[in-house]
């Protein structure tokens, strides 16, 4: 059985269709890759799995159960974080307090700390630093140390190399790569070395729709169909 | 700004503003009376305007009925210190502090509930709509006001001051009163508690990080609308305590009240910047020490003195002198 399974998704924002009927299964362990055009619902997809938007109609399964139409903090509880485009990290707070806040009763998990040390030694430096004060790359560290504080059976990432330096994309590959030993990542991605260094499954969405399923290997080995789907967003590869 | 920063920035606007003033007035007793006098009316300022500032800042809510909890905090102060009248006339020190107390108290249970009901039927169902949130917190308040008339009347109220909080106090040609020095201490013992509440407690935390970005707080598991409900209960009970407070200040109450509070209010929320605690204590007393020197120099341009000061900082810093992070 698939851990998150999509069914049909319809989704409106104000008077504008956005998503029409997305289907699509990630399966639980490593790396599932959403790819598609700017514009092309990749965001309000992964918005619409962790209940920020409300589909209007279809299904979104995690671990058997309809989680469409929860509020955002009940899917939250059930195991799912999420890391989004902006990285939604509160400057006003320092990363200590960040931190904090992602975690289930207040107290940190020695271990899991440690490990968050470790993947990102710089969140240790700047513990007691407003978060606001951090690089762009720092704060992408961040918003990922918080969504791995606790134990999580997926974690939703949306374009979490935007904007950064080629130095700080390979760590943050290789901490992608050491956090989907243990935990699902769905992540939408623009940059496609970047995806495909990382991915095992993938979808292609466009308009609203998924146009294309399969696996990572399949599809890079596959030129022309990524030509044609991809062809404004594949400068990367 | 960058070396003011320093040594405490924008923060250090009020000492400034006292210096100036110390060299225009030239007599010492007349500058540490308006001072104490200004600080004073800052702390009962900054008690009706943290409310309002941490529901803007939070729940991105334009709620210009937050004078309707100042209006009725004073009126329920004042019909609770006019029953206890013999405790507070009375020599007993005791009675006087536990009347005072328990019409404090009163106003603050009136506004905590009264802000239960108002965000629960009044501004829940217009949440993300500016303009019906203008419209129906407006009309709520034209309806606070016709219920205080209802109840209390349109004539002037007498607000009689305990016993204990009557006098002055004389520091060398200075006479202070002392219910103005009980109103200062109050506000810094709310304000202290406000800081502590939002630095030192999981509850803080996420009001803080809820101003900066709800939804992200949602996402991380907590039901931000839960948290909406205390912040404005919260608010109109500091309203509420902020008005009662008002009431022995000026010991005559009127039903326009809360309209009147409700400009300096607004000023002084803008002033300090939005869902910030510290920008609003700050707004608050740089609002009240202008009045009060602005009064004593040129009374005349007292209330003005408010609206160019405010126009003089949007322009300098268009989101307050410390508005919370956004």
């Amino acid at each position: 059985m698939s851990l998150l399974s999509l069914r049909g998704v319809d989704v409106s924002i104000g008077q504008y269709s956005v998503l029409h009927g997305v289907t699509f299964d990630v399966p639980e362990g490593g790396v599932f890759v959403l790819l598609g055009r700017n514009g092309a619902g990749k965001t309000t997809t992964l918005r619409s799995i962790m209940g920020l938007w409300k589909p209007q109609s279809g299904q979104v399964m995690f671990r058997g159960e309809n989680i469409a139409g929860l509020h955002a903090s009940g899917i939250a509880r059930k195991g799912i974080a999420f890391v989004p485009e902006n990285m939604g990290i509160f400057g006003g707070l320092t990363v200590a307090e960040n931190m904090v806040l992602a975690t289930a009763r207040g107290k940190f998990d020695d271990a899991r700390l440690t490990r968050i040390y470790e993947l990102f030694p710089a969140l240790e430096q700047f513990w007691d630093k407003q978060a606001w004060s951090l690089s762009g790359g720092q704060k992408q560290m961040l918003a990922v140390a918080r969504a791995i504080i606790e134990p999580r059976d997926l974690i939703l990432i949306d374009e979490p190399t935007k904007g950064l330096a080629p130095s700080i994309i390979a760590a943050m590959g290789e901490a992608f790569r050491e956090i989907s030993a243990n935990t699902t990542i769905l992540l939408v991605e623009q940059n496609f070395a970047f995806a495909k260094s990382l991915g095992r499954e993938m979808a292609v969405i466009e308009d609203g729709q998924v146009v294309h399923r399969g696996s990572m290997a399949d599809f890079v080995a596959d030129q022309a169909l990524q030509d044609r789907l991809l062809s404004l967003s594949a400068e990367g590869a | 700004m960058g070396k003011l920063d320093r040594f405490g920035g924008v923060f250090l606007l009020p000492l400034i503003i006292a210096a100036v003033a110390f060299v225009l007035i030239g007599a010492p007793s007349s500058w540490l009376t308006l001072t104490i006098a200004g600080l004073s009316m800052g702390m009962m300022i900054f008690l009706m305007a943290s409310g309002l500032s941490l529901v803007f800042g939070l729940m991105d809510v334009l709620n210009f009925g937050h004078s309707a909890f100042v209006s009725f905090g004073a009126f329920i102060a004042a019909s609770v210190l006019a029953y206890f009248g013999g405790w507070l006339t009375s020599g007993n020190i005791a009675l006087n502090i536990l009347a005072f107390t328990l019409a404090l108290a009163a106003a603050i249970t009136f506004g905590a509930a009264a802000g239960w009901f108002f965000e629960r039927v009044i501004v829940k169902p217009v949440y993300r709509d500016h303009l019906r949130q203008i419209l129906i917190t407006m009309g709520a308040l034209i309806v606070a006001e016709q219920l205080i008339l209802a109840v209390w009347g349109g004539s002037p109220i007498n607000v009689p001051r305990p016993h204990f909080l009557e006098g002055t106090l004389i520091i060398g040609q200075s006479s202070l009163e002392i219910y103005r020095l009980f109103a200062f201490v109050l506000g810094a013992v709310v304000y202290a508690a406000l800081y502590i509440l939002l630095n030192r407690t999981r509850m803080g935390l996420l009001i803080r990080a809820g101003v900066e970005n709800r939804e992200m707080v949602e996402a991380l598991g907590f039901r931000i609308d839960r948290i909406f409900i205390v912040v404005f209960m919260l608010g109109s009970a500091l309203a509420s305590l902020g008005g009662a407070m008002w009431a022995g200040y000026e010991t005559i109450i009127t039903p326009a009240l809360g309209a009147q509070m409700m400009v300096i209010v607004f000023i002084v929320v803008i002033i300090g910047g939005l869902g910030s605690i510290q920008g609003t204590l700050l707004g608050a007393l740089i609002v009240a020490l202008m009045q009060n020197y602005v009064g004593f120099l040129a009374p005349k341009l007292a209330l003005a003195s408010n609206m160019l000061l405010m126009m003089a900082i949007l322009l300098w810093r268009p989101s307050g002198l410390a508005p919370a992070v956004k």
